[in-house]
């Protein structure tokens, strides 16, 4: 364990983003946090999150895979690839690390999405513990710790100190170039801790219970009457996806400026009417079946091809954001109370 | 700012089909002049200008659009024109809200009968555009090359 | 507002519609759903109206209103606006709709109470014109005025346009502020202007939930949605492609938006989106006669009407705003 005091937090900054491409959680003139590019006299966000999650910076909304340029019959193809250094990402959560390991599986299994893969291995991902969390937050249902943070390095924080312990290679290199820490905190650390899992013991929604989710229950789920009452009022808008830290379903499209065809991927949801449409028409007619997609997809489809991962990490971003406050704990305190 | 001699701005220009595309031919058929970076849009009411049709030009490398249509009154579906004042002064007040330049943008009503106003119109406009320089405020990235 | 949800209840049982619409509890005080009540027991155990029941439950009744039976309807003032545009537009089956007027002393928005420093928050209780923010760290008071909605902070009318039974008096339409943050930008010059909306813009994720929730973006198939005729747009993968969709968005619904404030309360990332449908509002207002959508059904909008002289065009190149 290593610590910084508080008051040299800038220095600490300055010396990473020396190193690397530093990105902070931090406000914009709006008072919007969004992991932001460090620069000289930028302090971290006083808000527990980010509106967007940490996924952006490894799955961007937009992102550019190829070209094409047609002249006469010849077509040529043109490396498009956006250019990715190695940069750290400062201040992840502990929900937002674990969606690291979510979309992992998804674009790291063969065949390995190169574009996801460069980012992935371009970041070292600093993450931050939580002491103070929203009302939202349920990350323990999924047996994430807030207290103790994966990553490749993991910081507590409190009025005085920044802790700071290396997890993996990446972080062991990231902290023997910052001369600026010294040893100790051990003991503030484990004090720290204490006090946040107790917190973390009376959020309204710490004894959300996902026992009756999980591989192989799809037949029990997928007929439920509830679903149509659920998603009744759904909007069909793209809030809770977008800002979902997990969800990385894509569209690609192209764009023809006349000379040049552009391929670039963006993100899709599967609440839009037009989510997967094919030729032969549109799999899912109505709100209803791409409501329960998308979680039928988090809490059973997801677990089942993954170990039993499910793919919430219970960050409350869509609990927050949604514009009718449907959302995931609602889907399972209703489903998963009544399944007996 | 610096200005490019040689630079010439793309001017899109929607024609009604009754009044001002004949105007133009008109222009076309009497030898007058104006600049060959007007590129002319027929369409078939000054009110079938869809304001995406402007975006898109702005998009697409326009530095300029320009709606002409027949002369309030004379509309040859009768009140089509009218529509279209009301839209588009709606429509470049708000462009001007978002603080994209004013003078890109135009309405004017030239007639069948209008060669000489389509020309001077038509010159008046490119000048006006040559001088504020290149779209910036609505270009698209990808259209630049 | 009391009696609110006695009502839903005698409605259903009196039998005068067959289910309510309203709004329905969640996991915390704030988080209320829209949703249909068929029977009493659920609006017994469900049924909430407070002062974060701020969904406008007008735009769900173009289905609702199409699925047999009555439906019982809470309108808030603004909503009843929305309303009757929708009536106006026949998208709306009045006989198949029961309204009850609900007066409403302006709804608060969780946001501006987390912002207030209210981490945590499990309970508000209204005391007058304070509220009571019980975290869970402890208990924090803040005044009611500070905390509404931006769209509850400039109300344009208490009015309840239209209705069968009323809950509290009808109230009157008030002079408002609301146009004087688009004046504040008019007054910019375009640089100050296009660089703030660069800043606002820039942030849309293009998740759409503004137009979905607009009562006046009723549309079948959305002219962003539709592959078959080239426009659809998923993301903006440049900054024109953010103005564009903003700009149309606002357009389409020009001289039917009613104001009623949605597309800002649900916007995740905050953008003042109600300020360009203002924009329009105001220039309407100023260049063809003072017009509220929604407020009757009888005055024809004024896209859909002219007169012979009307001002030019050009009259942008004059009015309005600090000059190039």
């Amino acid at each position: 364990m290593k610590k910084l005091p508080i008051a040299k937090l800038p220095k600490l900054f300055a010396a990473i983003s020396g190193e690397k491409t530093l990105y902070i959680p931090a406000q914009d003139a709006s008072g919007v946090s969004k992991f932001t590019v460090w620069q000289e006299g930028m302090t971290l966000s006083p808000a527990l999150n980010t509106v967007r999650s940490a996924k952006d910076l490894f799955f961007p909304q937009v992102e550019n895979l190829m070209g094409f340029k047609v002249t006469g019959k010849q077509i040529e193809l043109l490396e498009e690839r956006d250019v990715t250094a190695p940069f750290v990402l400062f201040g992840v959560r502990a929900c937002d690390c674990r969606s690291f390991d979510v979309l992992d599986r998804v674009f790291l299994a063969e065949p390995v999405d190169t574009y996801y893969q460069t980012r992935r291995e371009n970041g070292t991902v600093v993450t931050m513990a939580c002491t103070e969390p929203e009302e939202t937050c349920f990350c323990g249902a999924f047996g994430i710790d807030a207290a103790d943070p994966a990553g490749d390095v993991t910081c507590w924080m409190d009025g005085e100190n920044l802790y700071w312990r290396a997890n993996t290679e990446k972080g062991e290199a990231l902290t023997a170039a910052l001369t600026c820490l010294a040893e100790g905190g051990d003991d503030a650390v484990a004090a720290q801790q204490a006090q946040t899992r107790a917190v973390m013991q009376k959020l309204p929604l710490h004894d959300l219970d996902l026992s009756k989710f999980g591989a192989g229950k799809t037949k029990e789920f997928f007929a439920r009457p509830e679903w149509k009452q659920l998603s009744e009022s759904c909007l069909g808008c793209g809030t809770c996806t977008f800002v979902c830290p997990t969800c990385q379903c894509y569209d690609i499209q192209e764009f023809d400026n006349g000379k040049t065809v552009r391929r670039f991927r963006c993100w899709d949801s599967c609440m839009y009417s037009d989510f997967t449409k094919m030729s032969a028409g549109q799999p899912r007619p109505t709100q209803l079946e791409r409501f329960r997609q998308r979680f039928m997809h988090k809490l059973v489809y997801y677990p089942e091809n993954n170990d039993g991962l499910y793919s919430c990490v219970g960050c409350g971003r869509c609990l927050q954001k949604c514009p009718i406050h449907m959302n995931i704990a609602k889907v399972i305190r209703t489903l998963g109370e009544e399944a007996k | 700012m610096q200005v490019n001699e040689s630079w010439k701005p793309t001017i899109v220009a929607f024609c009604c089909n009754w009044c001002s595309y004949a105007g133009a031919d008109l222009s076309g058929t009497n030898r007058l002049n104006y600049p060959a970076n007007v590129k002319i849009i027929r369409i078939p009411c000054s009110c079938r200008l869809n304001p995406m049709f402007i975006l898109r030009a702005f998009q697409r490398g326009a530095d300029g659009v320009i709606l002409c249509g027949c002369h309030p009154g004379d509309c040859h579906y009768t009140t089509g024109n009218y529509y279209a004042r009301r839209r588009m002064t709606l429509l470049f007040s708000m462009l001007d809200f978002l603080g994209i330049e004013k003078e890109r943008t135009r309405v004017e009503w030239v007639s069948a009968a209008e060669g000489a106003k389509f020309a001077a119109t038509m010159n008046d406009f490119v000048a006006t555009i040559t001088k504020l320089g290149e779209n910036r405020r609505l270009e698209d990235l990808r259209c630049k090359e | 507002m009391q009696g609110v949800k006695e009502k839903a209840l005698a409605l259903l049982q009196s039998g005068t519609v067959d289910r309510v619409l309203g709004w329905k509890a969640g996991e915390f005080f704030y988080d209320l759903t829209p949703a249909v009540f068929t029977t009493a027991e659920e609006i017994e155990n469900d049924f909430v109206w407070s002062a974060f029941s701020a969904a406008n439950l007008s735009k769900y009744l173009i289905q609702e209103s199409r699925k047999g039976g009555k439906v019982g309807v809470f309108l808030k003032p603004c909503d009843s606006y929305s309303f009757v545009q929708l009536l106006k537009e026949h998208r709306i089956l009045r006989d198949h709709v029961y309204v009850v007027g609900v007066q409403c002393d302006g709804m608060c928005d969780i946001d501006k109470i987390r912002a207030a420093g209210c981490k945590g928050v499990t309970a508000v209780t209204e005391d007058g014109d304070r509220l009571r923010v019980t975290t869970l760290t402890g208990e924090k008071t803040v005044n009611k005025q500070d905390v509404l909605l931006g769209r509850c902070t400039v109300c344009k009318s208490k009015k309840i346009v239209e209705f069968d039974e009323l809950l509290g008096e009808q109230g009157e339409e008030l002079t408002s502020a609301r146009f004087d943050e688009v004046a504040k930008l008019e007054a910019m010059t375009p640089e100050e202007r296009y660089a703030f909306w660069r800043g606002e813009l820039s942030r849309c994720i293009r998740c759409n939930a503004c137009r979905n929730v607009c009562p006046a973006c009723s549309c079948e198939k959305c002219v962003f949605d539709n592959h078959d005729l080239g426009t659809d747009n998923k993301a903006a993968a440049d900054s024109f492609e953010e103005d564009f969709f903003h700009i149309i968005r606002a357009f389409h619904v020009a001289a039917r938006c009613t104001d009623c404030g949605e597309c800002s309360r649900v916007c995740p990332q905050h953008i003042p989106l109600h300020l360009l449908n203002r924009k329009f509002i105001k220039d309407i207002n100023e260049l063809y006669g003072v017009y509220q959508a929604g407020a009757d059904m009888d005055t024809k909008p004024p896209l859909m009407n002219f007169t012979k002289d009307d001002c030019e065009p050009s009259v942008v190149y004059e009015r309005g705003g600090a000059k190039a």
